[in-house]
């Protein structure tokens, strides 16, 4: 399919791509989709390698215990087990590791072993590693383990386990605070002192996790004739987690292979080292076998990484006129007995205070973050890491400001989003934006949703009894991170990619790129820049991605970077290469190479248009037929460039969303009728491709913001862990999502100008729900400030149901 | 315990297996039969990636126990498309980006055939709950849905 718009989101003018063959702002197909759609796909689950093992793991039924005697013999004794490990029998080649990043200061955390020593601390975590012959076989031997216990009581809430006098769940570390982060910014006393009307509120964020459809998976294959490892994984970073295998086990980057197959989504899930998938690599390399880990949906809820799990007082203060005099936030969260390695446990709250207000302009900045650890699940980094808590508090506030002042809520941000001709500007918080559109955007978000008919047919219906409500939310999006972040902080994550592009012997085109393909489109996006740069047929241009061994060294997949970061290293390889053909066929022809170009696949007179090669005559000639080669003449018909952006520390996108959905006032249950997106990602490479990772997006956070909830108990015990109980969203209940887009502000940094997209979905979808429940909540002065907003919640709020804020407060976190 | 002996139609073709009494027809598929088209996303029947088709019957495939295909005709994944010739269905999805990872792309096809294959006309909602076993992580199901129903149309224009 092929066509200048999809969903209104219109091409956008790129003059260096802007010719009459470019691809750039066209919405085609992904040509790898084919196999998918056959069933072709390879997936880790679909990997099988002769003398292959499989590992089961027993895992924790604890939050917290000590670890007594452990009986394997029953385990041991099954004919097809091969061989039964404890974390002693491991410890001598997988040392612990330790989850923290030199630039978040003062950030510690416990070094965490593969499989538990002599505590556990949350339930899940993994004891015994039973290798066996089929994967049915470790399972069954796992069920004949039996291990004593001597439980310990679990802390599951942060606030308790911050109190003074908690037990220390490390002793050695002091005390259970992971990190604390302290931002003061102009006068925010002042600011209070003198507003016309302060709003404040407690939010409460659950847990949620991210249920790739395809759970993490990794075979690892150590062959000790040459010394070289393997690992076939489910991962969006395949070359950071060849560094940290290197660090790991002690052998070279060189010898160390990471193939990133198909993967069944990742969402930020698949980019942490877990301790089952660091214990599958230590047996490989000890049985010197194939071993096969693929997690089962069970153990998936609670091994897979956490995230969200919140609770922030928001306070903000405004004068007479609506605007923002100052914010204040107040944000802990409680991330399991470790933080992740190696992105840490801690960036999801320090997120979460950069970015509250941010898109908006306030003068003073009172901000705290607190980290805690506690007898949970590991928690750290999902899709859009922080932003729809900031923009859920933010966004709520600035409904209850409005509300407060009798203010429209459209009108009230109208009076605060940044100008869109302010920019370059640095916020508050030391944000800096290159180029943003709020109010274009907010402008056509509420023409596309037609605001004014909305609210006359909100009001009318209200008369019936009727309870719909209207929630907006602007954002801003964090995308192609620079190298202040990881790099800095001592972890081996490159901010920068690579892309490698060669002319092939039949004139198409082979890139290899350090970014991969999650099924986001990054494979079809750089083929796009690729076919427009050096103009040839998309068909022909073929993308290597997720090898270590055939791909330039490179930061992978997250933050929303590869069209922007990887996509411009592609645009500069491609003019790379295509000089040096166009050089090759001016001394062929004795013309000079600029009064030379290529034309949908053809050397070409610039000037007359008239052709003189086929690519595939040029390819052959240099690789085949050197001999007829003028003298000179370097045979190079392949051409690398690496990007990174320097100037700014992110290329923040931005946008607003906008939600319409009715309360049953009798039931709570909230029926969702339609969504709205207007975003602003720069240049638009493939629109479809932006509107899907839209929509995706949007449907995650709604699933945040409505059903998905990690619920325990006081033992510290996941209740729900099981795709029945945690509720994801389901095509029945989703609503019409419609997307719309602005005059974007492309990056001046780079040449492509493009910004990433994948994190804006999620970012604001849940901050427009609740923004809309409150809308339809308004007539009985009731309001929700939690999520999930589940039925009961919303009962709750309306006072139909005891509130359970009482002397235990809510359970999150 | 004794192996069971199992013959039956797998996409057309005759076919034999031995399978554990307590095994499921997706480890079959995916096995000894090396179909993995067919995707374990749960094992509980809560997500329908393994879907499959038993006698015309949509069905979990975690949830059958692989005895059961005795004498029966299976269709999986692998035998939606003739030859190199999309489905219909395939088509469209891949037209209209209605997949991004596509692991829940095979159930989902499945599932949206057997929809076609009893109701050539299904209205949007009726496609929206027909499909409400099949989880999509990616996609926000939006794209799946309109493939489904633009696919329903484009096929009834043909038989016309
Ligand atoms: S694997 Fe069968 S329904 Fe999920
Ligand atoms: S495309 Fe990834 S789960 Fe549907």
């Amino acid at each position: 399919m092929s066509g200048s718009a999809a969903d209104g989101v219109p091409a956008s003018p790129l003059s260096y791509l802007d010719r009459p063959n470019s691809y750039i702002g066209r919405s085609v197909a992904r040509p790898n989709a084919r196999r998918l759609l056959a069933g072709q796909g390879q997936y880790v689950g679909d990997i099988v390698l002769a003398r292959m093992l499989h590992v089961a793991f027993y895992r924790s039924p604890h939050a917290h215990a000590r670890i007594g005697r452990i009986d394997v013999a029953a385990a041991a004794a099954s004919r097809e087990v091969v061989w039964v490990v404890t974390g002693a029998d491991i410890l001598g080649i997988c040392k612990p590791w330790v989850g923290v990043l030199g630039h978040l200061k003062g950030m510690k955390s416990a070094p965490q072993p593969a499989l538990a020593l002599d505590r556990v601390f949350a339930q899940g975590e993994p004891i015994v590693a039973v290798v066996a012959r089929s994967q049915a076989a470790a399972e069954d031997a796992v069920q004949k383990i039996a291990v004593d216990f001597e439980a310990l009581p679990p802390l599951t809430e942060p606030e308790a386990a911050l109190a003074e006098g908690a037990p220390v769940l490390h002793p050695e570390l002091g005390d259970n605070l992971a990190f604390e982060r302290r931002i003061e910014v102009g006068a925010v006393d002042a600011a209070f002192a003198a507003a016309a009307a302060v709003v404040e509120d407690t939010f409460d964020f659950a847990r949620q996790t991210g249920v790739t459809l395809e759970p993490r998976g990794i075979v690892a294959d150590y062959r000790a004739a040459d010394g070289r490892l393997t690992l076939y994984q489910s991962s969006q970073a395949p070359h950071m987690m060849r560094a940290l295998m290197a660090r790991q086990f002690g052998l070279p980057e060189s010898d160390i292979r990471v193939v990133a197959p198909d993967i069944g989504g990742s969402f930020g899930i698949k980019i942490h080292c877990y301790p089952d998938e660091m214990a599958t690599v230590a047996l490989a390399i000890l049985l010197k076998r194939p071993v096969k880990f693929v997690a089962d949906r069970l153990e998936s809820f609670v091994s897979d990484i956490h995230a969200r799990g919140h609770r922030v007082r928001g306070r903000m203060a405004v004068d007479a006129e609506g605007r923002i005099l100052a914010f204040v936030a107040d944000a802990l969260t409680g991330v399991g007995p470790y933080s992740a390695y190696p992105r840490t446990s801690a960036v999801e709250a320090n997120q979460v205070i950069n970015l509250i207000g941010g898109p908006y302009v306030f003068p003073a900045y009172r901000a705290r973050a607190r980290v805690a650890f506690q007898n949970k699940v590991v928690m750290s980094q999902y899709r859009a890491v922080g932003h729809p808590i900031a923009c859920t508090v933010t966004e709520a506030l600035i409904d209850r400001a409005a509300a407060a002042l009798g203010l429209d809520p459209a009108e009230m941000r109208r009076r605060n989003l940044i100008k869109d001709d302010a920019y370059p500007v640095t916020s508050a918080v030391g944000l800096k934006f290159e180029g943003l559109s709020h109010h274009r955007a907010l402008a056509k978000m509420l023409e596309m949703m037609d605001y004014e008919a909305l609210r006359a047919e909100q009001a009318a219906l209200r008369a019936r009894g009727i309870h719909r409500g209207i929630g907006l939310a602007s954002f801003i999006e964090i995308t192609n991170p620079s190298p202040a972040f990881y790099g800095a902080g001592g972890a081996p994550i490159a901010a920068q990619d690579g892309c490698a592009i060669r002319l092939d012997p039949e004139g198409g085109l082979t890139l290899q790129a350090s970014v991969g393909e999650q099924g986001q489109g990054t494979e079809t996006v750089l083929a796009q820049i690729a076919a427009s740069v050096f103009d040839v047929p998309l068909a022909r241009v073929r993308v290597v991605t997720g090898d270590t061994d055939t791909t330039p060294q490179g930061g992978d997949n997250w933050a929303s970077r590869a069209a922007g970061i990887a996509g411009e290293a592609t645009l500069q390889a491609t003019k790379a290469l295509k000089a040096n053909v166009l050089e090759i066929a001016g001394a062929l022809l004795q013309m000079p190479p600029a009064r030379l170009d290529i034309r949908d696949g053809k050397v070409v007179e610039a000037a007359s248009g008239a052709a003189r090669f086929d690519l595939a005559e040029i390819a052959r000639m240099v690789y085949f037929r050197t001999d007829a080669l003028p003298e000179g003449v370097k045979p190079e018909l392949m051409a690398t460039r690496h990007y990174v952006p320097r100037g700014y520390p992110f290329a923040f996108t931005n946008g607003v969303q906008a939600s319409y959905l009715e309360v049953d006032t009798a039931t709570g249950a909230v029926t969702l009728l339609k969504h709205w997106v207007v975003e602003d990602c720069g240049t638009v490479i493939n629109p479809l491709l932006v509107a899907e990772q839209l929509r995706g997006g949007i449907v995650q956070g709604i699933g945040g913001a409505l059903y998905e909830e990690c619920v325990y108990d006081e033992q510290g015990q996941m209740q729900n862990a099981n795709m029945a109980d945690y509720l994801v969203p389901m095509a029945a209940e989703m609503p019409d999502i419609e997307i719309g887009h602005v005059a974007g502000t492309p990056t001046a940094e780079s040449e492509l100008g493009a910004k990433g997209t994948g994190e804006a979905g999620v970012a604001a979808a849940p901050a427009a729900v609740l923004n809309a429940v409150n809308d339809a909540l308004r007539p009985f002065a009731a309001r929700v400030t939690a999520q999930p907003m589940t039925p009961e919640c919303i009962l709750r709020a309306l006072g139909k149901l005891p509130s359970r804020r009482g002397a235990a407060g809510p359970a999150f976190g | 315990m004794a192996k069971l002996h199992i013959s039956a139609t797998v996409n057309g073709e005759p076919t034999e297996f031995l399978c554990e009494p307590d095994e499921t027809m997706l480890d079959v598929l995916r096995g000894p039969l090396g179909l993995t088209g067919s995707k374990e996303g749960c094992g509980s029947g809560d997500c329908g990636a393994c879907s499959i088709t038993l006698d015309g019957r949509l069905v979990c495939s975690c949830l059958m126990l692989a005895a059961e295909a005795e004498g029966a005709d299976i269709r999986t994944i692998e035998g939606m498309a003739e030859g190199d010739t999309l489905h219909p269905l395939q088509r469209k999805f891949l037209e209209m980006a209605a997949l991004q990872c596509g692991i829940c792309t095979p159930g989902m096809l499945v599932a949206a055939k057997a929809l076609l294959d009893r109701n050539p006309d299904p209205s949007e909602s009726e496609v929206r709950y027909w499909l409400a076993g099949n989880l999509c992580r990616c996609t926000g199901y939006d794209k799946i849905v309109r493939a489904v129903l633009e696919t329903a149309a484009e096929m009834r224009e043909a038989v016309r």
